[in-house]
């Protein structure tokens, strides 16, 4: 019985991926045929490419036929891997990481939108970051078909190597644990920054999936930090909101998802949302006690962009950071909603430049006026100042400008 | 095929005769200016036409055999019925019934419906065909099966040729959603009703013999006549000339597409930072769904800032519309009417005004619109690095667009192309165009989802926009981006020898040729 293992997707609709047929053989060497819609611009280099990952992943005789609809070479080389190891090979083809994939991230950066793209959708990828999303997020859990989740990872893997994410902070949403533990392996080499957790109910499962991270992280000498973000879908979670929170010191933030809780305490979610206003709290709550940020769900209505706008301003009323996103055009939306008021900037400014003055004077205790401010205020404060800074609402040498006291 | 071929002011080598016809190469923008008379039908007499005005003919068929209709004549078509279309291909079916051979077809445009017209080319009814190509025939043509050579030509191109006689139009066939027994015809109402039919004033104007073909006969008089039945010959009345539905296509829909919506945002936020956006300004927006975007986003600053503008050029669509009611817009100078509430308001709406390619476009006019509209945007298939632009072939070579009022809208005092960078995994900016449409100088912006390229001709835009939030990038920049994305440079098509059509620039000359495309396994 020859292996024949195929991946990818054809047909109508299918843009921007390719659809590969691998039949293992005993002899004779490659047969590569290509069929592509941009055959006259790259036919020639999509047959080097097949060439090069088959003989990559070890295969000297087979019989390759590829149907591509426009794939960039990152989900090419995906899809012949993928196709690969289905058909019985165990090799992987690693793509070299591009100089603009390896920034990293800091602990505390602003995490106020993460945009969730399905992890076998390679078309998605290339021109997500344009929209300036804090955070970028290849999904390997509910987007993606239980058939397809070995496709996904040499995907997400090939993704976070070869695509530009312009800055975004590189979020990988795992699957539930354990079968999660598995996607580690796929991403962890690939400067994944932040791991997204789903469904997480212990504390115990945060620390298995860190653990695994760190001895990845060891094995293969990997020096810059990666972060996790589990999310509470669950009554049980709720409950255990803060066990969760404060459970690995590489927890950066902490979220939630309402379908499933809702679902699972026996009701659905509403416009008014007042089914979830107690777990919410506790999310909020959870996060700031272990001090890390607070992230509200998803709002999945795209078209309804007035009832976003309503749901980022409640989600920041509420003490939550950030939101998710499931389309680009809610992107600037939340940014506009997280943004702090003129009158907030302004005073983070005065308490600012109040505690660098005392700084100066060596003084341990910080005045507005007759006021004191206490430490937070002043953490507060410089986060506030921060962000106006980074989205143009105060300039960057502001401490030059009038000082209006 | 050994023509003769000669570089022009592009550097492109072009035919040197098109269909037996000698031609005069591109020169340069404003650079040709030729001499003589308008072309002119030939004198009739009122007296051989019925004094009682009617001159309604039993069918298609008697109407081309009254007109004279013989080998090798040139017959006229609209295309206000776009995709719906149903009397092109009845007139040259009446055409093989007549046993006439060597015909050309000279369409303002044409488009799939118009797939049987493959038959009376193959049959030899058709020589060929000048016009816009798209579809099974634009296939058809790129493989080189057509006789003759296409000629593709602007809007404005089109009635240029008309009138200086490049093209003798014998008869003109003409779709008429209204008419009167005299001839007298509307686009605005009927049950095929389409707006206007300024694509056909040309050829009711210079056509030898003129044939009204209506489904909706009134009497007389047809008020508004769109077109006076003072040029006509023959009124045929068909059951049927157009299907509803495809007129009026809903090409309209607004993208959806989140990279195309920031290409339309950042092209509007460009006009307001260029100071474009002051009142009383002018613009023109295409039907593609980005130009749409467009328009939405320039309304919602137009609002916002209490800006109004004098005149908006259409293609118009229930936004434009919209945009006009709303008091947005104080005129719509309109070319076509792409949706149902274009067709109304230019009925209802004394402020939606219909125009044609003589008022807007034409190279022989004294003046035309085109050069007064203070901001355009267009699309296009390829730009260059010197902001030159295809907009008839696919990267492959083969044909798929037609110029339409592209080439004539370049004239606009900023013309923008709001385009994306590649489309799959095919570049759109490349290091040359693969085949010249509009050349580079009458370019000036070019708005991708990776970057803003202005044209360096224009250092008044570039001063504007210093110190913008907007990302403005160098072209080659941009370019280079999207070629490491793509895995490279894309290899030139591959064509064959043949050169199937040719593209000529707004005053007559040509400015390119295509030529015979490979056929690809696998069509987009």
């Amino acid at each position: 019985m020859p292996k024949i293992g195929t991946a990818g997707r054809k047909g109508t609709g299918v843009r921007s991926d390719c659809h590969v047929s691998l039949e293992m053989r005993e002899s004779g060497g490659l047969e590569i045929s290509v069929q592509s819609r941009v055959e006259s611009m790259y036919g020639a280099s999509i047959r080097t490419l097949c060439k090069e990952v088959l003989e990559g992943l070890g295969i000297r005789h087979a019989r390759l036929v590829m149907e591509d609809t426009g794939a960039l070479p990152f989900a090419l080389m995906a899809r012949i891997e993928a196709a690969a190891r289905r058909a019985g090979a165990s090799g992987e083809f690693v793509p070299e990481m591009n100089p603009y994939c390896t920034y990293e991230t800091q602990r505390d950066r602003f995490r106020r939108s993460r945009l969730y793209l399905p992890g076998n959708e390679p078309r998605f990828f290339v021109n997500a970051g344009l929209h300036r999303p804090d955070g970028i997020i290849l999904d390997l859990e509910d987007s993606v078909a239980p058939a397809e989740k070995d496709a996904a990872r040499v995907l997400v893997r090939n993704a976070l190597r070869q695509v530009n994410f312009y800055g975004a902070e590189r979020m990988v949403r795992i699957n539930q644990f354990p079968e999660g533990l598995q996607d580690l392996e796929w991403i962890t080499a690939s400067n994944v920054h932040v791991v997204l957790i789903p469904k997480v109910e212990e504390a115990s499962q945060v620390r298995e999936v860190d653990k695994r991270i760190q001895n990845l992280r060891k094995a293969q000498s990997i020096r810059s930090p990666v972060y996790l973000m589990p999310i509470i879908e669950s009554a049980m979670g709720a409950i255990r909101a803060y066990e969760i929170a404060a459970a690995s010191e590489n927890n950066v933030a902490l979220a939630l998802g309402l379908e499933d809780y809702t679902a699972d305490i026996g009701t659905q979610r509403t416009q008014d949302g007042r089914e979830s206003f107690w777990m919410r709290s506790i999310i909020v709550n959870a996060a700031r006690a272990a001090k890390i940020q607070p992230i509200d769900t998803v709002f999945s209505d795209v078209a309804d962009m007035e009832g976003l706008k309503a749901s980022v301003e409640e989600a920041k009323a509420l003490g939550f950071d950030g939101k998710g996103c499931i389309h680009p055009r809610q992107i600037a939306p939340i940014h506009e909603a997280f943004a702090p008021a003129d009158s907030e900037i302004a005073k983070a400014t005065r308490i600012v430049r109040a505690f660098e003055k005392a700084q100066a004077e060596g003084l341990g205790v910080v005045a507005l006026g007759s006021k004191m401010i206490d430490p937070p205020v002043v953490k507060r404060a410089l986060r506030t100042v921060d962000m106006a800074v980074s989205i143009g609402r105060l300039s960057a040498d502001w401490r030059e400008g009038a000082t209006n006291e | 095929m050994s023509e003769k071929l000669i570089e022009n002011a592009a550097g492109r080598l072009v035919p040197a005769e098109i269909n037996g016809a000698r031609q005069v190469a591109f020169q340069g923008v404003g650079k040709y200016h030729p001499k003589g008379n308008r072309h002119g039908p030939p004198l009739v007499s009122c007296a051989d036409y019925p004094a009682d005005g009617n001159k309604v003919v039993s069918s298609l068929k008697t109407a081309l055999k009254k007109a004279g209709l013989r080998n090798g004549m040139t017959i006229s078509t609209h295309h206000h019925f776009r995709n719906g279309d149903l009397v092109a291909n009845a007139a040259f079916d009446a055409a093989a019934e007549l046993g006439v051979k060597d015909l050309r077809w000279f369409p303002s445009a044409s488009f799939p419906c118009h797939a049987p017209i493959i038959k009376h080319l193959e049959s030899g009814v058709v020589h060929h065909i000048e016009g816009s190509m798209n579809g099974p025939l634009g296939d058809y043509c790129s493989a080189g099966k057509m006789r003759g050579m296409a000629v593709l030509r602007s809007h404005g191109g089109r009635y240029q040729a008309v009138q200086d006689g490049e093209v003798h139009i014998d008869i003109a066939v003409i779709a008429a959603p209204t008419a009167d027994a005299f001839g007298n015809a509307t686009g605005d109402r009927g049950p095929s009703a389409c707006g206007l039919l300024g694509f056909a004033l040309a050829d009711s104007q210079y056509a030898d013999r003129v044939i009204i073909v209506t489904d909706n006969l009134v009497p007389f008089p047809c008020i508004p006549w769109q077109i006076h039945g003072n040029f006509v010959d023959h009124a045929v009345v068909m059951d049927s000339i157009g299907e509803p539905a495809k007129i009026v296509s809903g090409t309209t829909e607004i993208t959806r597409s989140p990279d195309r919506l920031l290409i339309a945002e950042h092209a509007a936020r460009f006009v307001e930072e260029a100071g474009i956006l002051r009142d009383g300004f002018s613009f023109q927006a295409g039907a593609g769904g980005t130009s749409l975007a467009f328009s939405i986003f320039l309304g919602e600053m137009m609002r916002e800032r209490n800006i109004k503008a004098r005149f908006a050029r259409g293609g118009s669509n229930q936004h434009l519309v919209k945009m006009l009611e709303e008091g947005l817009v104080e005129y719509i100078l309109d070319g076509q009417t792409f949706d149902l509430d274009g067709v109304r308001s230019m009925r209802e709406n004394p402020t939606h005004v219909n125009t044609s390619p003589f008022t807007s476009y034409n190279y022989h006019g004294k003046g035309n619109f085109s050069t007064m509209v203070d901001v355009v945007v267009l699309g296009a298939t390829e730009v260059d690095v010197h902001f030159n632009a295809n907009v008839v072939t696919h990267s492959d070579g083969r044909l798929l667009h037609g110029i339409g009022g592209w080439q004539n809208c370049l004239f606009s005092k900023c013309t923008m192309l709001p385009i994306p960078s590649f489309r799959d995994r095919i570049p759109v900016l490349v290091d040359r165009v693969t085949t010249l449409c509009g050349p580079g100088e009458l370019i000036d912006v070019v708005i991708t989802e990776r970057g803003i390229a202005i044209n360096p001709a224009r250092q008044d835009l570039t001063d504007k926009l210093r110190g913008s939030s907007l990302p403005i990038r160098p072209i080659e920049e941009i370019k280079a981006e999207v070629e490491e994305i793509c895995g490279g440079k894309p290899a030139p098509p591959k064509l064959g020898e043949k050169i199937i059509a040719a593209i000529k620039w707004v005053d007559g000359t040509v400015i390119d040729c295509v030529r015979q495309a490979e056929a690809t396994a696998f069509p987009s």
